[in-house]
């Protein structure tokens, strides 16, 4: 065993580290913003609205992140005028095209899972903010908002969790989070077995992390929808 | 000359398919034994089954299959060379790949068992014992089918992300269809063209899935009172 190459890589394992969660917390930020307004459009009376974004979850739902990853990251340059225009040194970054593939990815299941959780609100708690005369801001804010994000809390979870799992796939397009530094030693060093179980030691302390996190959050907001005990 | 490419590259999707069934098989075997041990009244069997299901939980697939493919073989040929036994071992990227899809969505498929095997009232057990029906036909006539609805729309879930998660085992150095599509791309300097043929393909096995897990949801649930109108 050679654990000591582990400990002279400490340095770049923390690094990887603050990369991976880098690449969760701003794609999970931005993706919050842009699911909240499209889970509030989901259901909406205008057909072609509901539609596009029914299609829109469909298709990023249901292909793999990798080809997605792949499709910005490498598809993209298929395209001449693109490659042409200003905005191609951004597009050829890998940092930002993991960052675009993870916010349009994340922001599908998230919109989904919002979505759902409207879904399951009585209807008379509406009826009721209706009949109070709240405007459809007010009612967005006080009722729907409120009702959306305690409800979805837990799901809402498991999808951080697997948005912080989802971003060792950035290691194939180079970047060095914690599985791309794992990668790296083991073709430095030849081995095979020390730098992936360090890796998977990271990976398994972040989730426990998130875990508690959202237990706190979920026992601090949604205690309310449990059934009263004794 | 393309339209060989994207011959190639679809005729691999069976492979990926093939990945697919049998992971899910085995995933399947997992999960019911799982959702069996889970409920035991054995301690250190449940204590296994909780290491085993936050363990896969915690790590990400990726890392999982390089853990499988790279780590463990490793790890063996080491302690074999340390008992000085003179043997290699080494995994296929299609075994490694088939057994870590099954033992993560096994984890996944125990879960969504246990949850269904729960959703059964005792009641109705006690009365098939009250009938006189043995275990294995209390099991086949009156858990199963139950079970089947109200496992469905996880088993649907588990299958969906499955099939998705087939993808990563490309980079193992399977010969799947995400493999090939990486090949065109590069033979043919159309690389959008390529990977949106693969993702067409994974889009089309999600569609038809919903479709036909849908159907056997309408079958499953025949018996079900919806509300009265």
């Amino acid at each position: 065993m050679s654990w000591d190459v582990i400990f002279e890589n400490i340095g770049r394992f923390a690094d990887g580290a603050k990369l991976t969660l880098l690449l969760m917390i701003i794609p999970l930020a931005i993706a919050f913003v842009l699911s909240v307004a499209l889970a509030l459009l989901r259901d909406s009376p205008r057909l072609w609205l509901r539609s596009l974004i029914g299609g829109y979850t469909l298709v990023f739902r249901g292909t793999p992140l990798l080809i997605q990853l792949f499709l910005i990251y490498y598809g993209l340059a298929e395209f001449d005028l693109l490659r042409e225009s200003f905005i191609w040194p951004w597009l050829s970054s890998p940092l930002i095209c993991v960052l675009i593939a993870f916010v349009l990815n994340t922001t599908a299941y998230t919109t989904e899972i919002f979505a759902g959780g409207l879904r399951h609100l009585p209807p008379g708690e509406i009826e009721a903010a209706r009949a109070y005369g709240l405007s459809p801001w007010a009612q967005a804010k006080r009722i729907l908002l409120p009702a959306m994000l305690t409800r979805s809390l837990s799901l809402y979870g498991n999808e951080t969790i697997m948005m912080l799992h989802a971003t060792s796939l950035a290691s194939t397009i180079t970047l060095m989070e914690i599985t791309g530094v794992a990668r790296n030693i083991t073709l430095n060093y030849y081995i095979q077995f020390e730098p992936y179980v360090t890796a998977g030691c990271i990976y398994l302390v972040l989730t426990f992390i998130l875990v508690g996190c959202f237990r706190f959050a979920e026992w601090r907001w949604a205690a309310y929808m449990q059934p009263r005990r004794g | 000359m393309l339209s060989d490419y994207i011959t190639t590259v679809l005729g691999a999707g069976w492979v990926s398919l093939q990945l697919a069934f049998i992971s899910l098989v085995l995933a399947v075997v997992i999960g019911l034994l799982g959702a069996l041990c889970k409920r035991s009244e054995h301690r250190v069997l449940r204590y296994l089954l909780a290491i085993y299901t936050t363990f896969v939980r915690g790590v990400p697939d990726l890392v999982l299959m390089l853990l499988v493919f790279y780590s463990l073989p490793a790890l063996l040929n080491q302690s074999f060379e340390t008992l000085g036994w003179d043997y290699q071992v080494e995994f296929s990227p299609f075994a490694a790949g088939c057994a870590t899809l099954g033992l993560i969505f096994g984890a996944y498929m125990t879960e969504t068992f246990r949850g269904a095997l729960q959703g059964i009232p005792h009641g109705q057990i006690e009365a098939a014992q009250a009938y006189g029906l043995g275990r294995i036909r209390t099991f086949h006539s009156i858990v199963l089918p139950q079970m089947i609805r109200l496992a469905l729309p996880g088993f649907t879930n588990n299958w969906l992300v499955m099939v998705k998660a087939t993808a990563l085992v490309s980079l193992l150095g399977l010969q799947d269809i995400m493999f090939r599509a990486r090949g065109a791309a590069e033979a043919t300097g159309k690389p959008f063209t390529f990977y949106l043929i693969a993702g067409g393909f994974y889009l089309a096995i999600t569609v038809l899935s919903l479709l036909a897990l849908a159907w056997v949801g309408r079958r499953y649930s025949m018996g079900v009172r919806g509300l009265s109108r």
